[in-house]
C-alpha cells in the first residue's frame, strides 16, 4: 500500500510548519514519527485535541506556524476551543484521519466519525474530505497556503479507506 | 477548611506585584477576573486576555513559550479555568519550557458565575497536581511573605514554574480590555515580531 505520510510531511516542512501538536491515530503513526524524528519540528503530544487550538494560537503570535494532527473521534473535544480560533482569526491547519467511516470495526467510533465533517463546518472550520492517496499532500499544500496567508481555519480529512484497517486481531 | 473570604492577599495587589517592571514579559490571562486584573494593572501590547476558551490559557502560553524561547511567558489564570484544562499541565511538563510560568490566582470560587466554590475549596491541590505530572518548580503562596519569596521565582527561575496564589474571594470592579480577538492577536504578534505582524 502506498502511503501519503511522507508527501504530507515534506509539504509541512516546506511550508514552514515548525510545531506539530497531536493526539495519535494509527493512520497518523508514520506522520507523527516523521515529525518526532525531524530536528526542525517541535512535536507536542496533547492530552486532548482542544489544547491544540490554544497551543497553535500561541505559536502563531510567537511567530511559529503549526499543524494539529488528530483523528475524527477528537472533533467533539475541539468545539468550544474553536471559538478562540475563530474569535481571534488564528490560522489553524488540521489534518484529521477518519474513523467510523469505512471498514470500522468499533461501532462506538461511528457517531463522531460520521458527523465529524458537518460538526467542523458548523464550528466554522472548512473541512475537506480527501479519499485519493495522491491527493492528500496537494490538499495539505493548498490548505497550508490558505491558512497562513488568509488566517483561514481548514481541516484536511483523510478518508478511512486510505488508512490501515483495524481488526482487533479478528 | 479556611474560608477564602478571609484570605489576606488581594488579587489586584498580587497582579500588580507580578507585573511590576514587566519589561518584555508576555502575559496570557484566563477568562474572567484574571483578564480584568491584568488590565487593571495597565493594558499592554504583550497582554493577551481571554474572553472565552475556558481551560485554554496554559495551552496558549505554551505555544508562545515554544515559539519565543528567549522571552518569559506568564500565564495568569483562575482556579476554575485551570481545573478545566488540567491536562494541559501534563502537556507542558513534556515540553519543559524553561521560560513559562503558570500562576493561578486561587480564590476557590467561580467568580463570574455567582462565586460558587471550585474544587480547590474542598482541598484539591493544584501545585501538587502540577508537581505530580512533572512541572519542575511548584509552590503555594498564602501571605505577603510567601509572595515576596515567590515573585523572583515566577519571574526568573528556569521552569516550567507553577504556583497557586491563594487570594481573597471578592467581587471587584470590572476593568475590561478590548474584546476584539483580532486586535489582541495582532498587537501581540507585532510586539513580539516587529513589523512582520
Amino acid at each position: 500500500m502506498s502511503d501519503w505520510s511522507e508527501g504530507v510531511f515534506e509539504t509541512l516542512i516546506s511550508t514552514g510548519v515548525r510545531q506539530a501538536a497531536y493526539v495519535p491515530d494509527m493512520g497518523l503513526k508514520k506522520l507523527i514519527d516523521l515529525c518526532i524524528a525531524h530536528d526542525a519540528m517541535t512535536t507536542i503530544a496533547l492530552t486532548t485535541e482542544e489544547e491544540g487550538m490554544g497551543v497553535l494560537g500561541g505559536a502563531w503570535m510567537g511567530g511559529d506556524r503549526g499543524v494539529l494532527l488528530m483523528q475524527s473521534s477528537g472533533v467533539g473535544n475541539c468545539i468550544n476551543m474553536l471559538s478562540l480560533t475563530r474569535s481571534c482569526k488564528f490560522p489553524l491547519l488540521m489534518i484529521i484521519t477518519m474513523r467510523g467511516q469505512y471498514k470500522e470495526f468499533n461501532s462506538w467510533q461511528m457517531p463522531m466519525g460520521q458527523n465529524a465533517q458537518e460538526i467542523l463546518e458548523l464550528a466554522g472550520v472548512n473541512a475537506r474530505m480527501i479519499d485519493e492517496m495522491d491527493a492528500v499532500a496537494p490538499a495539505v499544500a493548498d490548505a497550508a497556503e490558505e491558512v497562513f496567508t488568509d488566517n483561514a481555519c481548514i481541516a484536511v480529512m483523510v478518508h478511512q479507506k486510505l488508512m490501515p484497517v483495524k481488526t482487533f486481531g479478528k | 477548611m479556611a474560608d477564602s473570604d478571609t484570605y489576606p492577599l488581594d488579587r489586584r495587589d498580587v497582579a500588580q506585584a507580578l507585573l511590576e517592571g514587566r519589561d518584555g514579559l508576555v502575559v496570557v490571562a484566563g477568562l474572567g477576573a484574571c483578564a480584568w486584573d491584568i488590565t487593571a494593572v495597565g493594558d499592554h501590547d504583550l497582554n493577551f486576555p481571554l474572553w472565552g476558551a475556558m481551560g485554554g490559557a496554559a495551552s496558549v502560553g505554551l505555544g508562545i513559550a515554544l515559539a519565543q524561547p528567549d522571552r518569559r511567558v506568564l500565564v495568569l489564570t483562575g482556579d476554575g479555568e485551570m481545573l478545566m484544562g488540567l491536562g494541559s499541565l501534563a502537556t507542558i511538563a513534556l515540553q519543559k519550557p524553561e521560560n513559562l510560568a503558570v500562576v493561578v490566582l486561587d480564590n476557590e470560587r467561580y467568580g463570574e458565575t455567582g462565586m460558587q466554590q471550585t474544587h480547590t475549596a474542598f482541598g484539591v491541590d493544584l501545585p501538587a497536581a502540577a508537581a505530580a505530572v512533572g512541572i519542575l518548580v511548584t509552590g503555594t503562596v498564602r501571605d505577603q511573605g510567601e509572595l515576596d519569596t515567590a515573585l523572583p521565582v515566577i519571574r526568573e527561575t528556569p521552569g516550567p514554574v507553577f504556583y497557586s496564589i491563594k487570594v481573597k474571594a471578592e467581587e471587584l470592579a470590572f476593568v475590561l480590555p478590548s474584546n476584539d480577538g483580532v486586535v489582541l492577536k495582532e498587537r501581540m504578534r507585532k510586539a513580539m515580531l516587529g513589523g512582520t505582524g
